[in-house]
This record gives structure tokens, C-alpha cells and sequence, in this order.
């Protein structure tokens, strides 16, 4: 049904990602289909890395790790955004377009009356993104 | 992403886009920092830097509140005495630092490119040039376009440039044989305030923390130009009193513009459209361009920011095109050339420390812009260098010392050109004249000028239009760098820290206007300019170490 599925991972917060991320190497093993792992970086050096090679890097160790932990094809794709807290979901749907994704499966939090005042990280994907999208609630 | 395979052998990092000399520190980004979670609100912030910055912003307008007339004693002594005595230092400085961008240019350390040797630029031209003059020059070619050369032109309090011909009586008469050389020294002074020596001081702050940055692999912060002199010890006390005191520069400089601002944009609507002018309808505008300035910081840089500027820039050269058509298009044009001679011949005796006597012009006028603007350079530069990875080095200093020049100038020969015509032509009935020379009302002189054109009332509403807007790009864009010093030079930090960091500005600036104190803090703000000034000399030096590693890889 899917032929590639694309699961945004955030490097600096792996841990609350788990649900999304388990669930990802679920339906990858079930279609047996490769996930591709994307991550949003800006250009300027960041906590995590000093430029975006760096971070294509880091991202590409977990995507191998989460291959070998799962036993699923795992593949990297790092997208570049000029300002990453304000565009995630800009960069996010640009990646689908660049990856080829035909599933999305996202961690989002419970939804809250913040969300009116700033707009969480994948509600604009869930509503906007031509393919499907799976939120996984923590 | 480019298969990029160069890994940095000192450091083990892979390198940026094509090869870079990157710096081998342990420092991690971040790891000063508190992140915490308030309720639903993320928190990432700098330990030192954000609650020392808020705290003695906070100390700051509590003493000016309480002891205001000691505050307005106090800084309104000191700014003017560091000005006169040290306008040898601020004019010298802002030479070499002109001559330093200009080597560059031609140097082999041109060719460098900031975020590695194969980095493509962010944005295109447009957006880029709109946001350089959005932040860095906006709200000053709106407000000193037309009173600085009608300033020059007919001052009758004895400042004129290099001591220029006065063209006026003492009754107010023309006197037509000085007319000519009175109006090319005031457009050539007024050049020369805004052409290539404030843009100097903007790209040697605007490059020092790119290459820092982009291809050094340190925190976006004011203390990472420094790594070349301070070593580690950059990032303990020594960065941290860098990084605040360009906070605190920052956040006053913001808030007092916005405050005096606001005092202008009043007078411009009761001169137009006779709105009374008080403080409730000031703080109504504060509060109104924080707002605007609210919606832009949430949708971030590309969103936000730059779809203002680029707005602006539209408006802005329409409003240039209509004064410049409806005034003479041919007229002007000739102003244009004859501006930009008269600069080139008075560029030296101008920029001269020493031996002057034009005290009134030079400490007044020239010492004091400079200080102002090497004040606002933290904020500036460090806006600029975050929209301009991707250049060379050269390609950089032209845009934004070469171009932006001649920008300024010819919209000083537009707007100012058409001022001084109107006063020597109207001698008696120039609204220029009333408000500029008769009588010093420097928020009325935009307005005045279009009082003489058609369409006064739509393109006085324009005029006031543009000043708003390019409030709100200065408080957002100045939000963002206060935020991105604040989280340690992170610039992902999460966005209600730029949302409160914009709403503070705002009321900080309400709490002025009200309490009274705007003058008295802007005037401590402009007295920063003296250690800041010393500041950019040693960054030129870190600038030219940073470089000479660079090349190799070119």
C-alpha cells in the first residue's frame, strides 16, 4: 500500500519520539518498504551540530541504528531551513516532495489552547501534505 | 545535501559546504544553557546572559523612572562630553574601518566565501537588499532624508560643514551667490553620514560573526569574533560581558527609538491629519507596532521579516520614484551626479579627525552618528550576517558597503535635493524652511517636503505608513538577535523567548514614554558607542586572522 514512508525525527528529543519512531519501523516492516529518516536543520551552527554536514551526519548514525535495531532498510535526508522553530512544517513538506514519501508518521503532543496563540510542529503537515499522514499522540 | 567527504583534521567535523578552516574548541553550544519547560512554553536560554541582560535592562528603567532629572543630568552630559572629546577616535576609527573593508575587496581574502568554499547564498538579491536596508537603514532615510540637507543647507546656529557658506540673511533673504556651494556641501555632508562609512561599520560586525560562524563552526554570538584573541577563556566572563552589554545596547537602542519614534510618527499625524499629539495616542502606537511586530516574530525569519522589508522596499521606491518625478526627474538626476562628485572631492577633507574647525558639524553631528551607529552594530551585523551565508567576502563588502552607498545617496539627492530647491525657491512661504531652518522641528521636515508635491495627503500617509513598518522590522528583527544572543547563539531556540523578548521592547518603551527617561537612556545608549568603537577595531584584526586561515582553502 505504502511504498516509502517518512518519519521526522527530531536528534535533540529521540526520547519522545519513541511511540512515533516504534510505530514508523512497524509499518515499514509490515510493507516492507525503507523508512527515511528527516531531520530539520538551520545553516548556522547549532546544539547539535556545527554545520549541515555534520548534522546530515548525525543523522544518517541514526538512521543506520534504527535499521539495525528494528532490521528495517533506514535511509537519512537532512532539510535545510533559514529559521527551523518558525518553518518545520515548511521544510517537512518539502522534504516529501525531495524523498518521495507516500506516508508521513509524526510525533505531535496532545492538543492544547497554546496551539492558537503558536501552531505545534505538524499541524499544518497533517492538514495540507498530499499524501497520508499518521500522528502518533505521546 | 552534497556528498561532502572533507573532514576537518583537527577537529573530526565534517566541513560546511565545500572546505573551511574550522575552530578545535570543546565548547558545545548550548551547554550554558537552561532548558526547562514552563507549562505548555519551552525554555532554552544562555545562564549568564539572559537573566543578567533582563535583569539590569529592568535596574536601568527603574533608576531613570526614579531619578529621572539625575538621569537626564547625568547622560545628558556624558554623551555630548564622550562625543566632542572623542571625535578624533570615532572619526579615525570609522576610516579604518572604510580603508579595511575597501582592501579587502581587492585582496586575495576576497575570494573567501562564508559558510565554506561551495556554500550557495540563502536568499536572492531582492529579499537581501531589502532586509540590509529594512534593518539597518530604514527608519533613518525616512527621518533624516529631508532634514539633514535642508539642515546643512540654511543652519543658521553655526554648524555648518567644513564651514560652508550660509545662503540666508540674518532676516531670511536669499543670498544667490552662495546658494550653489551651500547646497553641494549639504549634500555632500549629508553623503557622507550615510554612505560608505556607516555601512563600514555594519559589514566588519556583519562579516566577523559570518566567517565566525558559518565557517568556524562557533555560536552565532557577538563573543565568537573574539575566539582569535580570547582563546576559550570566550566563553567565561569575558564573552559573557561581550554578549550582555550588546543586549542591553540593543534592547535600549530598540526601545528608545521606538519610544521617540513613536513621539515622531504622533507629530507627522497631527501635521497631516490633526490627530492630537499626547502620550495616550504615542502609547497606542507602541502598542500597535509591537503587535504587527508579534505576528511577524511568529512567522519567523522568511515569513516575517523578510515579506516586510520587501514590502517596504516596494513602497519606499515608489514613494522615491513619485517625489523624484513630480520634482524634476532631470533636475534631480543632474543633483545625483553632481552629489556623488561632490562627495568623492569632500570625502577626505570630511572624514579628517584632526584640525578642524566645523566643531558644531563634527562633534554634533558626525561623532555622534557615528557613536550611534556603532552602537546599533551588535544588533545590525549580527542580522545581517544571518541572512548573508553564501557570499564571498567580496561580494559581500560590495553589497553591503558599495551598493547600499549609492542607494543612500541618491535618495539623499531625491528627497534632500527636493527640500533645498523648495527653500530657495518659496524663501518666504517654504514649509521646509518653517519647520527645519525658522524654527527646529526635525519630525515635521519629511512632511513639509511633501507638503510642496501633489498628492500631499496620500503620500504624507505613505510616509508615515513606511516609518511604522519599518518599526516593526527593526523590533522583530531586533527580537530575533536579542534571542539568538540570549539562547547562546542558538538560533533555534523555542519561539515565545522571541515573543517575550519583542513584548519587553515594547514595554520598556511604554514605561519610558510615560515615566520620562527616553531621552536620558538613549543618550547612555549612544555612550556606548565608545567602548563598542574599540570593540570593532579589535574585530577587524580577528577578521583578518580569520581569513588568512580561510584562504587556504579557496
Amino acid at each position: 500500500m505504502f511504498k516509502r514512508i517518512m518519519a521526522p525525527v527530531d536528534l535533540a528529543h529521540v526520547e519522545r519520539l519513541a511511540a512515533a519512531l516504534d510505530c514508523a519501523a512497524d509499518l515499514a516492516k509490515h510493507y516492507g518498504v525503507p523508512i527515511v529518516y528527516v531531520g530539520v536543520t538551520s545553516s548556522a551552527p547549532g546544539k547539535l551540530a556545527h554545520n549541515p554536514q555534520e548534522f546530515a551526519q548525525k543523522l544518517d548514525a541514526f538512521a543506520t541504528s534504527e535499521a539495525a535495531r528494528h532490521n528495517i532498510e533506514a535511509l537519512s535526508h537532512a532539510a535545510i531551513a533559514h529559521d527551523p522553530t518558525t518553518e518545520i512544517d515548511d521544510a517537512l513538506m518539502r522534504a516529501i516532495g525531495e524523498t518521495g514519501a507516500d506516508l508521513v508518521v509524526m510525533a505531535s503532543h496532545v492538543p492544547n489552547v497554546i496551539d492558537y496563540i503558536w501552531p505545534s510542529n505538524g499541524g499544518k503537515l497533517a492538514e495540507r501534505a498530499k499524501c497520508s499522514v499518521m500522528v502518533v499522540r505521546a | 545535501m552534497s556528498d561532502n567527504t572533507d573532514i576537518d583534521e583537527t577537529t573530526g567535523i565534517p566541513a560546511p559546504e565545500g572546505a573551511s578552516e574550522l575552530i578545535d574548541t570543546d565548547y558545545e553550544i548550548g551547554q550554558d544553557n537552561i532548558e526547562t519547560q514552563i507549562g505548555p512554553v519551552g525554555l532554552d536560554i544562555h545562564n549568564p546572559v539572559f537573566l543578567i541582560s533582563g535583569v539590569s535592562v529592568v535596574v536601568f528603567v527603574i533608576y531613570a523612572l526614579l531619578a529621572p532629572q539625575q538621569a537626564a543630568d547625568f547622560f545628558g552630559w556624558l554623551r555630548p562630553t564622550l562625543t566632542s572629546t572623542f571625535d578624533g577616535f570615532f572619526l579615525s576609527a570609522a576610516n579604518i574601518f572604510v580603508l579595511f573593508c575597501l582592501v579587502l575587496v581587492v585582496s586575495p581574502y576576497g575570494s573567501v566565501r562564508l559558510g565554506g568554499a561551495e556554500a550557495t547564498p540563502d536568499y536572492g538579491y531582492a529579499g537581501w537588499f531589502a532586509m540590509l536596508f529594512a534593518a539597518g537603514m530604514g527608519i533613518g532615510l525616512m527621518f533624516f532624508g529631508v532634514l539633514e540637507p535642508a539642515y546643512y543647507f540654511g543652519t543658521p546656529w553655526g554648524d555648518e560643514p567644513l564651514g560652508a557658506v550660509r545662503p540666508f540673511t540674518e532676516d531670511g533673504a536669499l543670498i544667490p551667490e552662495n546658494v550653489d556651494a551651500a547646497r553641494r556641501m549639504a549634500l555632500a555632508a549629508t553623503s557622507y553620514h550615510w554612505a560608505l562609512h556607516p555601512w563600514a561599520i555594519y559589514a566588519i560586525v556583519a562579516l566577523a560573526l559570518a566567517l565566525f560562524s558559518y565557517n568556524k563552526g562557533l555560536p552565532l554570538s557577538i563573543r565568537s569574533a573574539f575566539y582569535p584573541i580570547l582563546g576559550e577563556r570566550v566563553w567565561g566572563w569575558w564573552g559573557h560581558t561581550i554578549d550582555i552589554v550588546a543586549v542591553f545596547a540593543t534592547l535600549f537602542g530598540l526601545a528608545t527609538s521606538l519610544g521617540l519614534g513613536a513621539q515622531q510618527a504622533n507629530a507627522g499625524l497631527e501635521y497631516v491629519y490633526g490627530i492630537p499629539s499626547n502620550v495616550t495616542v504615542q502609547v497606542i502606537l507602541i502598542i500597535g507596532i509591537t503587535a504587527v511586530a508579534l505576528v511577524s516574530v511568529l512567522r519567523g525569519l522568511d515569513g516575517g521579516v523578510k515579506v516586510l522589508s520587501e514590502i517596504n522596499m516596494i513602497v519606499a521606491i515608489a514613494l522615491l520614484l513619485f517625489v523624484l518625478f513630480t520634482a524634476g526627474a532631470v533636475g534631480i538626476f543632474v543633483d545625483f551626479g553632481k552629489t556623488l562628485a561632490a562627495y568623492a572631492q569632500e570625502l577626505i577633507p570630511l572624514s579628517n579627525p584632526f584640525g578642524r574647525e566645523d566643531d558644531g558639524y563634527r562633534e554634533g553631528w558626525t561623532a555622534f552618528y557615528w557613536a550611534w551607529w556603532i552602537s546599533w552594530s551588535p544588533f545590525v551585523g549580527m542580522f545581517i550576517a544571518r541572512v548573508s551565508r553564501g557570499r564571498t567576502v567580496r561580494e559581500f563588502i560590495t553589497c553591503v558597503l558599495i551598493i547600499p552607498s549609492v542607494v543612500c545617496i541618491f535618495w539623499m539627492a531625491v528627497f534632500g535635493g527636493t527640500a533645498i530647491n523648495d527653500m530657495i525657491a518659496n524663501v518666504d512661504a517654504s514649509a521646509v524652511k518653517a519647520n527645519v531652518i525658522d524654527a527646529y522641528k526635525p519630525e515635521l521636515s519629511l512632511f513639509a517636503m511633501l507638503d510642496g508635491l501633489p498628492l500631499a495627503a496620500i503620500t504624507s500617509t505613505v510616509g508615515i505608513v513606511l516609518v511604522i513598518v519599518f518599526f516593526v522590522t527593526s523590533s522583530d528583527s531586533g527580537s530575533l538577535v536579542i534571542d539568538t544572543i540570549t539562547a547562546g547563539g542558538k538560533i533555534d531556540a523555542p519561539v515565545p523567548q522571541r515573543v517575550f523578548w519583542c513584548t519587553f521592547e515594547g514595554l520598556v518603551a511604554i514605561v519610558l514614554l510615560i515615566g520620562g527617561g527616553l531621552g536620558s537612556l538613549q543618550a547612555m545608549v549612544i555612550s556606548t558607542g565608545l567602548p563598542f568603537t574599540v570593540v570593532l577595531l579589535v574585530m577587524c584584526w580577528c577578521i583578518f586572522k580569520g581569513l588568512m586561515q580561510e584562504h587556504k582553502h579557496i
